[in-house]
């Protein structure tokens, strides 16, 4: 695992989609066992050019979410490896039952990808805003659960989960959002990146939320806070030993997360200080709501998961240390 | 051998595995009888003839796939592959113990020759579908059989999946319906019904459609395999019509779905299976 941060908090020249996309192109000609399925929604994230390159190993399932899960699973059964995609309220909820049964419980590589995660579902509202996609795969034993935060962390990320033997679920941002990392890092399925140090609180954040937990770092040390800043883009399995030795070494959590804190990463990081190491913990996140239309900045600050969001809630962690 | 000795063969098998089916469900007193019992001539003709495939070897790259998305006939598939050696026939008589390999519902990880996992009606219909089109892209001569019953055939996925075989044009997936008139709750024509009849709907999604007017003929069911094995281009959907229950004396004539008869019932149905069994072979 290699990575070179550039955290600037600039926008990504590129749209996400293509991280994913280079990736599988790159993927599909070394392997013809790699497959990809898709369900009406090829042009929304580009992967007309896997179409295009490699018309034997990409299928459009049309609008029909539930037989391409278990399409997917039986392709899979024959020896393939298959990246099956949708928007990620439909890749969740629609399919679940055929993606915990036919490809989870059936021990099937089945690579689910889930666009326009959380409030990036932005225009397309509340009907398309999935605050839950990662609980219900979190819930399928042995799932790799996902959340990557820009181009070149997809990217690399897509090509470990094609090594996979089961079943997985990675969110999508699908434009160009912040550019977290350099082209070229690297990262490891199941451990956590430690993008900067610090020793009074700890901030474990994924997706859209790690670009404002730097920023949320650099005001907290205009205030004289040390934080220190996880991107754990794998919330199952989760980096229990990283998440312990925060919690040891700073005494104090926040998470933040694209999604329903009561079961995503902020529960998740709960789980492992309730069981090794008790320490305050402060959740950013959506708090019990459903989702609504509207810009996605507009909507970072509806649901509070901005920087601000993140400076309040680590103060009010270190606050509640013994 | 000519093709009225190859009928006698499957007569004799399917008997065999009626018998066997009720054996296996009798080890545990209760279970889906007349879904396992509707099926057995079906499962005769592609286990004892139709099918390329190899015990010894159950997941042999080239082999024919069968997948009982009614998964509930469990038993059957099981006295089937007991008696054609994929594992010793006794085995199967752990049905649904702790530990078993022969749960309730046909599942892929735990009982060789199984290809896909089904329980959740519907889906082994998609996963049947997925497998024809991953062995035809990767150069496969072989085919799929999925077998669906009636009352299943309520389930959307269903008709997702017969949509997007015929879009693929899977002409190396063949559906065996099950058409046995009966599911769960009563008559499928009570609970809920199929408009212009399960037929209909199949040739509506592009399918070519073969009715079999005895589907607990093994004759009918093999002559229409082999027809089903002429077209071209097009997924092939087989209507079995069906007796549930057919040939348990206490299932047959209620049709019913599952079956907790008493031990003197089980002894008079065992009987009359193994009567029925030694008289086809006398033929």
């Amino acid at each position: 695992m290699s990575y070179t941060l550039i955290g600037k908090h600039e926008k990504d020249s590129r749209a996400n989609r293509d991280g994913y996309v280079s990736a599988m192109l790159e993927l599909m000609e070394q392997d013809s066992s790699m497959v990809h399925i898709d369900c009406d929604l090829m042009g929304c994230i580009n992967t007309g050019k896997l179409q295009k390159a490699f018309p034997n190993q990409t299928f459009n399932a049309g609008i029909a979410e539930q037989n391409a899960m278990g399409v997917a699973a039986g392709m899979a059964a024959t020896g393939l490896k298959v990246f099956i995609h949708s928007f990620g309220c439909f890749a969740a909820r629609r399919a679940f039952d055929q993606a915990f049964l036919s490809a989870g419980y059936s021990r099937l590589p089945v690579h689910v990808i889930g666009s326009d995660p959380g409030v990036c579902a932005a225009f397309n509202g509340a009907t398309h805003m999935p605050f839950e996609d990662c609980a219900l795969y979190m819930t399928v034993p042995n799932a790799i659960v996902i959340d990557s935060c820009d181009y070149a962390q997809t990217y690399a990320l897509t090509k470990q989960l094609a090594k996979q033997p089961e079943i997985s679920y990675m969110r999508l941002i699908r434009k160009g959002f912040t550019t977290v990392y350099a082209d070229g890092s690297d990262f490891e399925i199941g451990k956590g990146v430690t993008l900067r140090d610090g020793t009074d609180v700890t901030i474990i954040a994924s997706g859209i939320l790690v670009d404002e937990a730097l920023k949320a770092e650099e005001a907290l040390a205009a205030k004289g806070v040390s934080a220190r800043v996880i991107d754990m883009h794998t919330w199952k399995p989760l980096d229990e030993e990283l998440v312990i030795k925060a919690a040891r070494e700073t005494g104090a959590i926040v998470t933040a997360e694209n999604h329903q804190v009561s079961c995503g990463l902020g529960s998740a990081v709960a789980n492992v200080l309730v069981e090794n190491c008790l320490v305050p913990q402060e959740r950013v996140g959506i708090q019990n709501r459903f989702g609504q239309v509207g810009p996605q900045d507009f909507l970072m600050k509806e649901y509070n998961l901005t920087a601000e969001d993140i400076v309040a809630a680590a103060e009010k962690a270190i606050a509640r240390k013994a | 051998m000519d093709k009225k000795q190859k009928m006698q063969e499957l007569r004799v098998f399917a008997a065999e595995i009626r018998l066997e089916t009720l054996k296996v469900i009798a080890s545990r007193g209760f279970g889906h009888v007349g879904g396992s019992m509707s099926m057995a001539d079906a499962m005769a003709v592609l286990y004892g003839e139709v099918m390329n495939i190899d015990p010894k070897n159950p997941r042999w790259e080239d082999r024919d796939w069968f997948v009982l998305s009614k998964g509930h006939g469990g038993p059957v598939m099981y006295a089937t592959l007991g008696l054609k050696g994929y594992y010793p026939m006794e085995s199967a008589y752990t049905l649904n113990q702790p530990n078993t390999k022969f749960p309730s519902h046909t599942d892929r990880t735990m009982t060789p020759g199984v290809d896909l996992t089904t329980g959740s009606l519907g889906q082994g219909m998609s996963e049947a579908v997925g497998a024809a089109l991953g062995n035809k892209i990767q150069g496969k001569s072989s085919h799929v059989f999925v077998a669906i019953g009636d009352g299943e055939a309520d389930e959307g996925e269903i008709w997702e999946a017969a949509q997007f075989a015929a879009h693929y044009q899977l002409d190396n997936l063949i559906c065996l319906v099950d058409d046995n008139k009966r599911q769960l709750d009563g008559a499928v024509a009570d609970v809920m019904s199929h408009g212009k009849g399960i037929g209909a709907k199949f040739d509506a999604f592009g399918w070519d459609v073969i009715n079999v007017e005895d589907g607990n003929d093994v004759e009918q069911i093999y002559d229409a395999v082999q027809e089903a094995y002429k077209t071209k281009n097009k997924p092939i959907a087989l209507i079995l019509n069906t007796k549930k229950g057919k040939g348990a004396t206490f299932a047959e004539p209620s049709g019913a779905h599952s079956s907790q008869p008493t031990q003197e019932q089980w002894d008079e149905a065992i009987a009359a299976a193994e009567a029925a069994l030694a008289e086809i072979r006398g033929k």
